[in-house]
């Protein structure tokens, strides 16, 4: 008999005893707030995330001044829908090693959530494949007021699972030595988040 | 290479040895009274916590009731989104699937992320016979697989190190298995995440194969998730050329929309946060990002054990949050080492014995007995797993597995208790006798019992004789 054959038919014997399943009861939401963007800027820079609220007009000096001091290289995806002066475009081919001699990415995002504070990339619109964002050490991410949502169930309803997503709170931070959390292991060590009303 | 818990002794050797250590006992102290003081505060930000543990609990127990129909749509999801479904009985079955797919291209190492399953199978002992090293990423892990040593915490395997020990780990692991530590590395936890930064950069961006677990399996969409901190998981989830999952068969919930209140909870009671730093999520291979060969193991080992126990079934319910371990008298005082388990704390102490089952390894059946039965892993445990009920359970399940053969000096006395409680007047003539049995017993000793427990002087006279003497109080 296969291993599947052999595992489904034990777990078909497991459970002979069971009559019924009953229906999980519907998760809670959390009473909503008036100023959700305002909570999202407090939550995301609670990570010790910088944080920026601007307008359209604003963008790009937003932009400029959240990027690294020096001339690093600055990689954003293909289709992001504002110019970023001096930005290479992302063609797919750039290898691991390009990406790590790289100093910063700029990119877009797909929702942002306020409770939690988390920015989630679905690798779409703006927001390149899945590597431009995870081995350069600076990410600039700019997320438009209108993307932001109360709370992780909102997000849940608006993304969709066959699109690889990532969520971000806050860099990259470890507590493994004595629950001491230290900002900055292996993802972006610098978060600037950029949200535009 | 780190170590493997086989051949460890039962629980109380286990635990007098860890008592010993003091440096242990402060480092633990200090480790779990810091992230429940955290878990707590988190929490308690949240108006209808017991709503969503309900909820938690409610998407787990029906993906369990249904798991031969979530396999299998997980299974055709998988297969449609472009994955390769392997499915294994147990841990050798698992570790030879794994090999092969390293070895079919030419990989002399991998990366992993951080996943207990992948230790509960010890995948990183089998691919070294296969001359395949497994580097572990996760920062914890690291100073585990440097040292030599076991983990002894669900999410922060070298809780029980302190930061002078792991600058000494790194300073002597780090030159051996690659890119050495700086000269100058001090015992900042800082300056010691940035030398595991620096150590493993050189192994992701060259990596070839990568493996993980997951914490979530969803059936219907054939996504995978995996929740973590550090950045280590994104890396190998993204870079490699190939990504291998073991996946448990618990691991399964049935839609998308029922990972909302496992997001919610698994955060705050793991690691004290509103949410982890990272989460990914993919579902099979995407063309143009990340691995285009997608491998995913889906493994059994003791899990159909445990899902045919109909009291201890609600374990295959835990989401490896660890809030029991934080919370439990017994492991903030013994560590994790002495459960001899990738699985310790109270969550270990049931799951243990479900899956490898009773009756045949002292050390196994020890375990259900290491506990105060005190509730409080019960409190905190965000899928509402009753993991007292189920230690009692597993104790009497212990106790039948043995029956027949030579007594214990406990089974007699309570057989013996029996037959005087069942008959008045032996009752009676066994009271008379309490004070010469208890001199007795002090005499020749019950030195186990009366090490860690007062032996009470006998009454003057029995409850009895006192009713029959003054009527009940009335003369």
């Amino acid at each position: 008999m296969s291993a599947r054959e052999e595992i489904l038919g034990r777990v078909r014997v497991a459970l002979s005893d069971v009559d019924h399943v009953p229906a999980p009861p519907v998760a809670p939401r959390i009473t909503p707030v008036d100023d959700v963007v305002g909570l999202f800027a407090e939550r995301v820079a609670d990570y010790r995330a910088e944080v920026v609220r601007t307008t359209s007009a604003g963008l790009a000096a937003a932009v400029a001044a959240a990027l690294p001091p020096g001339d690093g290289r600055v990689v954003v995806p293909a289709d992001l829908s504002f110019e970023v002066p001096g930005a290479v475009a992302d063609d797919g081919t750039f290898t691991s090693y390009w990406l790590d001699s790289t100093a910063a990415v700029v990119t877009e995002a797909r929702v942002g959530i306020a409770e939690t504070g988390t920015i989630v990339l679905d690798h779409g619109q703006g927001q390149g494949r899945r590597a431009i964002t995870l081995v350069p050490d600076w990410h600039v991410c700019v997320v438009r007021a209108d993307q932001v949502v109360v709370d992780v169930p909102d997000a849940i309803a608006l993304l969709d699972p066959s699109r690889p997503q990532t969520w971000i709170s806050g860099p990259s931070a470890t507590s493994d030595i004595e629950l001491d959390r230290v900002e900055g292991v292996h993802g972006p060590r610098t978060l600037h988040v950029i949200v535009v009303d | 290479m780190s170590g493997t818990f086989v051949g460890m002794p039962k629980f109380p050797t286990a635990a007098k040895e860890a008592l010993g250590n003091a440096q242990l006992r402060h480092n633990l102290a200090h480790a779990t009274g810091t992230i429940r003081a955290k878990r707590a505060a988190v929490v308690g930000e949240v108006d209808q916590w017991e709503e969503l543990r309900l909820a938690g609990a409610g998407v787990k127990e029906a993906a369990l009731r249904t798991l031969d129909v979530q396999l299998e749509k997980l299974e055709a999801s998988l297969t449609a989104n472009g994955a390769t479904v392997h499915w294994a009985r147990d841990a050798a079955e698992a570790n030879r699937i794994v090999a092969d797919i390293a070895k079919a291209h030419d990989a002399d190492e991998v990366v992993k992320v951080k996943s207990m399953l992948t230790q509960e199978i010890g995948l990183n002992e089998a691919l070294a016979e296969e001359g395949i090293a497994a580097w572990e990423t996760d920062l914890a892990e690291l100073i585990v697989q440097l040292g030599d040593d076991l983990p002894s915490h669900i999410l922060v395997p070298a809780i029980h190190r302190n930061r002078a020990e792991i600058r000494e780990i790194f300073l002597d692991g780090m030159a051996k298995a690659g890119r050495p530590a700086p000269d100058d590395l001090t015992d900042e936890p800082a300056v010691l995440a940035a030398a595991a930064r620096a150590h493993l950069r050189e192994k992701f961006l060259r990596a070839k194969v990568g493996v993980s677990g997951a914490n979530f399996a969803v059936a219907d969409s054939g996504t995978l998730v995996v929740v973590e901190s550090e950045g280590n998981g994104r890396m190998c989830l993204t870079l490699p050329e190939v990504l291998v999952s073991v996946v448990g068969i618990e691991k399964v919930v049935s839609t998308w929309d029922e990972l909302d209140p496992l997001l919610r909870l698994l955060p705050r009671s793991s690691t004290g946060e509103r949410m982890n730093p990272y989460t990914s999520t993919w579902s099979g291979v995407t063309p143009g990002d990340g691995p285009q060969e997608v491998h995913v193991v889906l493994l059994d080992n003791g899990r159909t054990n445990a899902l045919a126990d109909e009291v201890g079934r609600q374990a295959l319910r835990c989401i490896r949050c660890s809030a029991c371990l934080n919370v439990c008298p017994v492991y903030e005082r013994t560590g994790g080492h002495a459960y001899g388990s990738v699985y310790p704390g109270p969550i270990g102490a049931i799951l243990n014995p479900l899956l490898k089952g009773v009756g045949h390894d002292e050390q196994v059946d020890s375990l259900p007995y290491a506990s105060s039965l005190c509730g409080a892993c019960f409190e905190v445990c965000p899928v509402r797993i009753d993991i007292p009920s189920v230690l009692v359970d597993q104790r009497a399940k212990v106790v039948d597995a043995h029956r027949g053969g030579v007594p214990k000096p406990e089974a007699v006395a309570f057989k013996g208790a029996a037959v005087a409680l069942s008959r008045s007047r032996l009752l009676g003539a066994g009271e008379r006798f309490t004070g010469v049995g208890i001199r007795l017993a002090r005499r020749v000793g019950v030195k186990k019992w009366t090490d860690a427990r007062d032996l009470p002087d006998a009454p003057q006279e029995s409850f009895r004789r006192w009713w029959k003497r003054t009527d009940g109080g009335r003369k």
